[in-house]
């Protein structure tokens, strides 16, 4: 369902060409939960935002469900995430001065949804994530838990092939994480792809798939028994 | 679709920062309610100077000794003028009357102070002849106008123009008292309704007949000016060019009078409110200039704080048209919501102007409609560069931006 190869993402710095990622391969089938790990500087970042299409590498192919997205202008790019792409950020990226059920409207605005059929969808999906109550709340009348999973309504509501989340419970606490956590394997469960990033152990443990990132490359990519 | 939801977000982000919107929209409502306003009044003042102008009569020729500053007053045209026009040519002028020439009026006097009672005021005293109610319009409100006999008997009578009425006798009835005008007394006979000419009061003025100012006033047989009425308005050119063959033959040259028409006299209110109007014009271009610049401002200042949002609108799959239209929707709602506001101020201001004052105000759609788009194409022009800089932001830096 996706397959880099071949991928190098390079910065100029000065005289200096800084290797983001270098020659990474890889590929992901449908539900699969990834979790990718590594210390900061090692490119998982860059791999995110290239899986995420928000950025393009440098050279190498990106083929995504089905489509290269390796070489798209921005307006394509944002067509593909609209379509293909769902987020979850550890700081919510929620838009402070929507309610709830407009944040999750908001990728369906892009895809051109009517108005009736927007409002149904995204009621729809804040009654997944256990939100039912708290629809027309803005986020900053929310705890965290319940940001993160209006987030998770918002990334689901145009039915991505791929939920891509960075930290995902970095700022919660321990038993909201837990939650969260919870959340995410039910999602994984009913059919999601789901890729995280994170730092740690005790999260990339629960995923089914951990790959390790040094210095934009891939040195570890192992399956997981799951204890859980 | 997309559009409509570009408009609601827009209006949203402007109906959370109320003050901001405002003040930002301030710029624009000032310099298009001054427009409005001015132009109300500057045209209003040109209408009723020039209807006041033509009720004068179509037809009037005025004559004037010298090269004449060209203010319109036309009875007081003569002052400063070195040589007067004397008896020798109204007489000449005055004797062609017949197909082209119907009524000549000779205006001679100065200014002088007035008294009745304890009661003082200094005016123009005018004398005449009988006939200059007629060629003037103008009409008595009690007791009557020069008669020609009195003109011929030199007599001591005198008509009173409505605001020196009102100066001296505050309201009494002014018939058959004696006044005082220089050292001389004289019988009022009549007063006059209140009538202007442009910017100057007619009845700011008393009418004495023309032989008794001579003597007793002037000392001279000088005449200031001499009204002339074309028998129609057709004629006038006519009129004008035989009056001119009289005076150059009996003058010598045509440097020593002018002759100047209503038509003339009109056209040079006009140029003068016309210059007014570009100058006004101008101001309103300086002020929506600076209006759109304090939009920019607040829209780049908008772009920064928002660079988040922005990313955050990126990816989740707005493209570059729905962030720019976005913001383009925002600047253009601000100037043209400060246009409109500026309107209703203006038609305010410029009633309230008509209410309080004895102005006459008109306000011109036209002025109405040019502001209002102005302001708008100002939100257009200005709200551009903020809003590309917003759409071409990348989603990560946007996102990663604090």
């Amino acid at each position: 369902m996706i397959t880099l190869q071949g991928i190098y993402k390079t910065y100029q710095m000065g005289a200096e060409t800084v290797y983001a990622l270098r020659d990474v391969d890889l590929q992901i089938g449908e539900n699969e939960f990834i979790a990718i790990i590594g210390p900061s500087g090692s490119g998982k970042t860059t791999m995110m935002n290239i899986l995420g299409c928000l950025d393009t590498p440098t050279t190498g192919c990106y083929e995504l469900a089905g489509e290269e997205v390796s070489q798209l202008d921005d307006d394509q790019l944002a067509d593909v995430r609209n379509r293909h792409i769902g987020f979850i950020y550890q700081s919510f990226n929620l838009l402070p001065k929507l309610t709830a059920l407009q944040n999750v409207e908001l990728p369906m605005i892009y895809a051109g949804a009517p108005a009736v059929e927007r409002r149904q969808r995204a009621e729809q999906a804040l009654i997944n994530v256990g939100l039912k109550e708290r629809m027309h709340h803005l986020p900053t009348e929310m705890s965290g838990g319940q940001r993160q999973r209006v987030a998770i309504a918002r990334a689901l509501v145009n039915n991505p092939v791929i939920l891509l989340a960075d930290e995902p419970t970095g700022n919660l606490d321990t038993k909201t994480g837990e939650e969260i956590m919870a959340l995410f394997h039910r999602l994984h469960r009913e059919g999601k792809t789901i890729v995280l990033v994170t730092h740690e152990p005790e999260i990339s443990r629960q995923a089914r798939r951990i790959i390790t990132f040094r210095d934009g490359q891939i040195v570890a990519d192992q399956m997981n028994e799951v204890t859980s | 679709m997309i559009f409509l939801e570009s408009c609601k977000m827009a209006l949203a982000s402007l109906l959370s920062n109320k003050l901001r919107s405002l003040l930002t929209m301030l710029g624009i409502i000032i310099g298009v309610s001054s427009v409005v306003t001015m132009i109300s009044v500057g045209q209003g003042a040109q209408k009723s100077v020039t209807s006041q102008i033509g009720s004068l009569g179509s037809n009037v020729l005025y004559v004037n000794s010298g090269r004449v500053a060209a203010m319109p007053g036309a009875s007081q045209g003569a002052r400063g003028a070195t040589q007067l026009l004397t008896m020798a040519e109204y007489e000449l002028i005055r004797q062609a009357k017949g197909d082209l020439i119907q009524d000549v009026v000779p205006e001679a006097g100065t200014q002088s102070t007035v008294q009745f009672g304890k009661t003082t005021t200094t005016t123009t005293v005018t004398g005449t002849t009988a006939d200059y109610a007629r060629v003037r319009n103008f009409k008595a409100t009690s007791g009557r106008f020069l008669k020609e006999q009195e003109v011929t008997n030199r007599e001591n009578v005198a008509v009173l123009g409505s605001t020196v009425a009102d100066d001296l006798f505050a309201g009494a009835n002014p018939l058959g008292q004696k006044i005082r005008v220089g050292r001389e007394a004289f019988t009022v006979i009549g007063v006059m309704e209140a009538k202007k000419s442009g910017p100057q009061d007619l009845g700011d003025q008393i009418f004495i007949p023309l032989t008794t100012a001579q003597k007793r006033l002037t000392g001279s047989n000088g005449i200031k000016q001499i009204i002339v009425t074309a028998v129609s308005a057709e004629k006038m050119d006519s009129a004008q060019g035989q009056i001119e063959k009289i005076l150059t033959r009996k003058l010598g040259s045509a440097e020593k009078f002018t002759i100047r028409n209503q038509q003339d006299i009109i056209e040079t209110v006009q140029s003068t409110t016309e210059t007014l109007t570009l100058l006004l014009a101008g101001i309103t271009g300086i002020s929506l200039l600076v209006g759109g610049i304090g939009i920019m401002n607040i829209m780049l200042v908008s772009v920064t704080e928002r660079t988040r949002e922005i990313g955050i609108r990126k990816a989740l799959g707005a493209k570059q048209k729905h962030i720019l239209f976005q913001f383009l929707v925002e600047s253009t709602t601000l100037s043209s919501l400060g246009g409109l506001i500026g309107v209703l101020v203006g038609i305010g201001a410029s009633s309230l102007i008509a209410s309080l004052g004895q102005w006459t105000t008109s306000i011109s759609p036209a002025s109405v409609l040019i502001s209002f788009g102005f302001s708008s194409l100002v939100g257009v022009f200005f709200g551009i560069y903020p809003a590309k800089r917003a759409a071409s932001l990348h989603p990560i830096d946007a996102l990663r931006y604090e």
